[in-house]
C-alpha cells in the first residue's frame, strides 16, 4: 500500500510527460510533413548551404 | 501595384509555350507578407515525390538572389518560399528548369486545419486518460478492495475529468447542436451515456461502491475519436489534393490605362470599360469584346465545343476561355461578378437539389437507435423500481444498460468502412470529398456524361498520319512545334526525332496558321483558304477539322484530318457501367455530328447535343423527377451546374476549378475506368456498412438483456464493447481484400502517373 503512494504519482507523471511531449511535437509542426521527414534522412547535408535553406 | 517591366514578364510567358505559367504579378498577388519586407509564397509542385526532388528544389530556390529560405512539404506537395525585395524572384522559371511544374493556389482558402489538430489533441488526451484508468481498473478487477479500491477510483475520477472536458467536448457540442435543431445524431446517445456513466461512477466512488465505469466512459471516447480523426484525415487529404491541382481561373489581368501605363489588377478590381491585354496562353478573366488582334480560342471548358474558335476584332469573348495563339486586346464588358463564370456559380447554387436533402445512413440509424436505447434504459429503471423498490439499484442497472448500448460499434460502423474505401479509391487516383458521396454513389441507376473533356480528352488527334508522306509530316511537325494551337500540338508529336529542319524564319499568324521560309520556298501550315497560293484574303468560311493543310509555295502537299481523341478506356468504362445495370447518357454543348460519332463509338444509350448549361440541369432534374438517381460526370464550366444538380457527381482532374469543387469525386488519372471503380467500391462499402450495422445490432441484442437483468459489471462492459468494436473494424478491413478488375487495370496502366500524382497516398 505504501508503495502505491509514490508509484501512482510516478506512473501518472510519466504518462503526462509523454502526453505533453506529443502535444509539444504537434504544436511545433513535427507532424506537418510525415512523408517528407521519411525522405529527408536520405539527404546528405554535408555542405552548410543545405542547412541554411531550412526555415524551421 | 505598378510593376517594373511587365513586357518582359509577358515575353517570358510566351517562351514557355504549352503550359500556362503564373506570371510574377500573379505570384506577388498570391504571396503574403510576413512583415519586415519578407514575403512568403506557397507553390504547389505536384510532381515532387522523393528526397532527391526535395534537395534539388530547396537547393535551386535557395540559390536565387532574394530568396531567404525554401522548404518543401512532401505530404502536401508544396514548397514554401520566403523572399525579400520588390522584384519577385523567378521561382516558377527556376522550378521549370529543374523539370517541375509549379502552380499557385489560393492562399485565402488555405487556412490551417484547426479541426484536425483539435481532434488529434483530443485523441492524445483521451488515450492518455484511457490508458491510465484502464491500468487502475485492471487492479480493481483483479481484486483490489476497501481503501485501495476507493483510492484507485478517486484517481480514475480525477484523470477522467480533463478527458471528458477536452476530448468529450467534441461530442457534447455536436450533440447539443443536433438537439437544439430538433434533430438526433449518433453523438446524442454517446454524450448521454458518457456523462451518465461518469456521474454514476462518481456517486459510487463517494459512497464506497464497488462498480465504477470510469474506464468505460473514457475508452469509449478514445475509440470514437480515433474513428472520427481518420474520417477527417481522409476528407482533408482529398481536399488538399484537389486544391493542389492547377488553378484554371485567371486571377488577374494586365490593364492598359488611357495614358499607356500598364497595371496588373486582380480579377475582382476589373471594371467594365477597361482595356485588357491577354497574352497567348492566358485565360480571359471577364466577359469582353475584342478591340484588337486575332487569335484562336479554346472554348472547351466553357461551351463544350471541341474545335478551337477563330476570333478577330469586334467579337465577344466569354470569361474562362483560353487564348491560344495571338495576343489580344479586349475591352471588359462585365465585371467579374457578372461574368460567365459567376453566372455558372449562381446556376450551380440554385441547382443544389437532391443531395441537400440526403440523410446519411448513420444519421438515419441513430434517429431510430437513440430513442430505442433511451426508452429501454428508462423501462429498465421502471421495471427494477417496480420489482425491488431499490432506486439506487434501479438507476445503476439503467445506466449500465446505457453504457453497454453506447453506440461504440455503431459509431465506428460507418466511418471506418468509408475510411478504408476512400483509401482504396485514393490509391487508384480517385479523391472522395466526403463519406456521404459514397453512400449516394452506391444508389445511382443512371450515369450522365459530358462529351468534351470527359468522354473525350478535348484534344484533337491526327487520324490520317499513315496516309501522309512521312517527309511532309516531319516538316509539318517541326513547324507545328512553334505553336500552341491544339492542332499544332497534335501534329508536333509526329516531328522526326533529332533531324530538325532548318527554317530561316517561322512566324505564327494567329487565327490562320504558321508560316516558315526555308531555302527560298515558303511553307504554310494552317487553314486551307490561307495556306493556298496567294489566297491571302482570309475571307474563307469556317473550316472544321478537315480544313488544315500543309502547302509549299502555295501548293497543297498534305492535308490533315483530326478527331477528338477518346479518353483512355472510355469504351471499357461504359461497358462496365452497362454491366452494373446503369443507363448511360451523354449531354453535350457540341454539335450533333460530333456527338453522334462519339456516342456510336462508345455505345452510349442516348445523347443530346447543343445543350446550354441550364439545359443540362433541366435534363438531370427531369430524370430525377422520373425517379432516377443520376450520376453526372463532367469537366467544363458549363457542366458545373449539372454537377451540383445531380445526385452525385464525378469530375476529372482537368476540370475547371468550380467544377472540381462542385464534384463529389475527382479522379486524377486519364483512364475513365475510375468511374466504374468508384461505383464498385462504393457499392461494396455500402454492403459492408449494412453488415457492420447488423453486427452492432446483434451485439446489442445479446448484451442488452444481460444488462437489463443486472449482470453487467465494468469488466464485462469493457470486454463486450472492445470486442464489438474490433469486430466492426475487422469487417471494414475486408474491403481492402476485394480485388476488382477495374482497379487492377488502372494500376497496371499508369504506374508512372501514380508515382507522380499519388505518392501522397503512402
Amino acid at each position: 500500500m505504501t508503495t502505491l503512494v509514490y508509484l501512482i504519482p510516478v506512473a501518472l507523471f510519466l504518462g503526462a510527460l509523454g502526453l505533453s511531449g506529443f502535444l509539444w511535437a504537434l504544436r511545433s509542426g513535427q507532424y506537418e510533413d510525415l512523408d517528407g521527414a521519411a525522405e529527408r534522412i536520405l539527404i546528405d547535408s554535408d555542405d552548410g548551404a543545405e542547412n541554411a535553406t531550412r526555415s524551421k | 501595384m505598378s510593376c517594373c517591366a511587365p513586357g518582359a514578364e509577358m515575353a517570358l510567358d510566351l517562351v514557355n509555350a504549352g503550359s500556362v505559367l503564373p506570371s510574377s504579378q500573379e505570384i506577388r498577388l498570391a504571396s503574403r507578407s510576413l512583415g519586415d519586407d519578407l514575403r512568403q509564397t506557397d507553390l504547389s509542385v505536384p510532381t515532387v515525390h522523393c528526397a532527391a526532388c526535395i534537395q534539388a528544389i530547396e537547393t535551386a530556390l535557395g540559390k536565387l538572389d532574394q530568396v531567404e529560405s525554401a522548404r518543401v512539404n512532401l505530404s502536401t506537395k508544396r514548397v514554401a518560399v520566403r523572399w525579400r525585395g520588390n522584384q519577385v524572384p523567378p521561382l516558377v522559371a527556376a522550378l521549370g528548369r529543374l523539370g517541375y511544374e509549379a502552380h499557385l493556389f489560393d492562399p485565402e482558402v488555405d487556412n490551417k486545419d484547426k479541426t484536425l489538430s483539435e481532434l488529434i489533441r483530443a485523441v492524445a488526451v483521451a488515450g492518455f486518460a484511457a490508458g491510465n484508468i484502464m491500468l487502475l481498473s485492471v487492479s480493481v478487477w483483479s481484486g483490489a478492495e476497501g481503501a485501495t479500491r476507493d483510492l484507485f477510483h478517486w484517481v480514475s475520477a480525477l484523470i477522467a475529468i480533463p478527458a471528458l472536458a477536452f476530448a468529450g467536448g467534441i461530442f457534447f457540442r455536436s450533440a447539443w447542436n443536433a438537439l437544439r435543431h430538433g434533430r438526433m445524431n449518433m453523438d446524442v446517445p454517446i454524450a448521454v451515456g458518457v456523462s451518465l456513466a461518469y456521474a454514476m461512477s462518481l456517486y459510487e466512488t463517494i459512497t464506497h461502491g464497488d462498480h465504477a465505469y470510469f474506464d468505460a466512459s473514457v475508452s469509449l471516447l478514445f475509440f470514437l475519436l480515433i474513428g472520427r480523426t481518420l474520417d477527417h484525415v481522409m476528407r482533408e487529404r482529398a481536399r488538399t489534393a484537389v486544391k493542389g491541382l492547377s488553378q484554371l481561373a485567371a486571377r488577374g489581368a494586365m490593364v492598359l490605362r488611357g495614358d499607356g501605363a500598364r497595371d496588373y489588377l486582380p480579377v475582382g478590381e476589373i471594371e467594365p470599360g477597361m482595356l485588357l491585354l491577354i497574352a497567348a496562353g492566358e485565360r480571359i478573366p471577364v466577359d469582353g469584346k475584342i478591340i484588337q488582334g486575332a487569335s484562336d480560342l479554346d472554348c472547351s471548358l466553357v461551351s463544350g465545343e471541341s474545335t478551337p474558335r477563330n476570333v478577330a476584332a469586334g467579337e465577344a469573348v466569354q470569361a474562362g476561355v483560353l487564348n491560344l495563339t495571338g495576343p489580344l486586346t479586349i475591352e471588359a464588358t462585365a465585371a467579374a461578378k457578372d461574368s460567365f463564370l459567376a453566372e455558372m456559380v449562381r446556376l450551380m447554387e440554385s441547382a443544389e437539389g437532391g443531395r441537400a436533402h440526403y440523410r446519411r445512413i448513420a444519421d438515419r440509424v441513430s434517429a431510430l437507435y437513440a430513442p430505442v436505447v433511451h426508452l429501454t434504459a428508462f423501462a429498465t429503471f421502471l421495471g427494477w423500481m417496480a420489482a425491488t423498490g431499490d432506486w439506487h439499484r434501479a438507476i445503476t442497472i439503467a445506466i449500465a444498460v446505457l453504457i453497454i448500448t453506447c453506440p461504440c460499434a455503431l459509431g465506428l460502423a460507418v466511418p471506418i468502412v468509408q475510411v478504408v474505401a476512400a483509401r482504396r479509391l485514393f490509391e487508384n487516383g480517385i479523391m472522395v470529398k466526403d463519406g456521404s458521396a459514397m453512400e449516394r454513389l452506391a444508389t445511382i441507376d443512371k450515369a450522365v456524361f459530358d462529351k468534351t473533356g470527359t468522354l473525350t480528352l478535348g484534344q484533337p488527334r491526327l487520324v490520317n498520319a499513315d496516309s501522309i508522306d512521312p517527309a511532309m509530316l516531319a516538316i509539318a511537325g517541326d513547324m507545328a512545334a512553334h505553336s500552341r494551337h491544339p492542332f499544332s500540338k497534335a501534329i508536333a508529336g509526329f516531328a522526326r526525332l533529332g533531324g530538325q529542319h532548318k527554317f530561316d524564319a517561322v512566324t505564327e499568324h494567329p487565327g490562320f496558321g504558321i508560316e516558315a521560309t526555308a531555302t527560298g520556298s515558303t511553307w504554310r501550315l494552317g487553314r486551307r483558304g490561307w495556306a493556298g497560293w496567294k489566297a491571302r484574303t482570309g475571307g474563307e468560311g469556317k473550316h472544321g477539322y478537315g480544313g488544315t493543310v500543309l502547302t509549299k509555295d502555295g501548293f497543297i502537299v498534305a492535308t490533315f484530318d483530326f478527331e477528338d481523341a477518346l479518353r483512355a478506356d472510355a469504351r471499357a468504362a461504359i461497358d462496365q457501367l452497362h454491366n452494373a445495370g446503369m443507363c448511360v447518357e451523354m449531354l453535350s454543348g457540341d454539335t450533333a455530328g460530333a456527338c453522334g460519332e462519339v456516342a456510336k463509338m462508345l455505345g452510349v444509350d442516348n445523347f443530346i447535343p447543343c445543350l446550354l448549361p441550364s439545359g443540362k440541369v433541366e435534363r438531370i432534374e427531369t430524370a430525377a423527377k422520373d425517379g432516377h438517381r443520376v450520376l453526372m460526370v463532367g469537366d467544363g464550366l458549363n457542366d458545373t451546374p449539372a454537377l451540383s444538380a445531380a445526385h452525385v457527381s464525378i469530375a476529372p482532374a482537368t476540370a475547371a476549378d468550380i467544377g472540381r469543387n462542385a464534384a463529389d469525386f475527382v479522379f486524377l488519372r486519364e483512364s475513365l475506368l475510375a468511374v466504374p471503380l468508384a461505383l464498385d467500391v462504393s457499392r461494396k462499402a455500402g454492403s459492408l456498412i449494412r453488415q457492420n450495422i447488423v453486427i452492432a445490432i446483434v451485439y446489442n441484442a445479446i448484451a442488452v438483456p444481460i444488462a437489463i437483468l443486472g449482470h453487467v459489471t465494468p469488466l464485462i462492459a469493457a470486454i463486450a464493447m472492445s470486442a464489438s468494436s474490433l469486430l466492426v473494424v475487422g469487417n471494414a478491413m475486408r474491403l481492402q481484400g476485394f480485388a476488382t478488375g477495374a482497379s487492377s487495370a488502372i494500376a497496371r496502366q499508369d504506374r508512372p502517373a501514380r508515382a507522380g500524382a499519388m505518392a501522397q497516398s503512402s
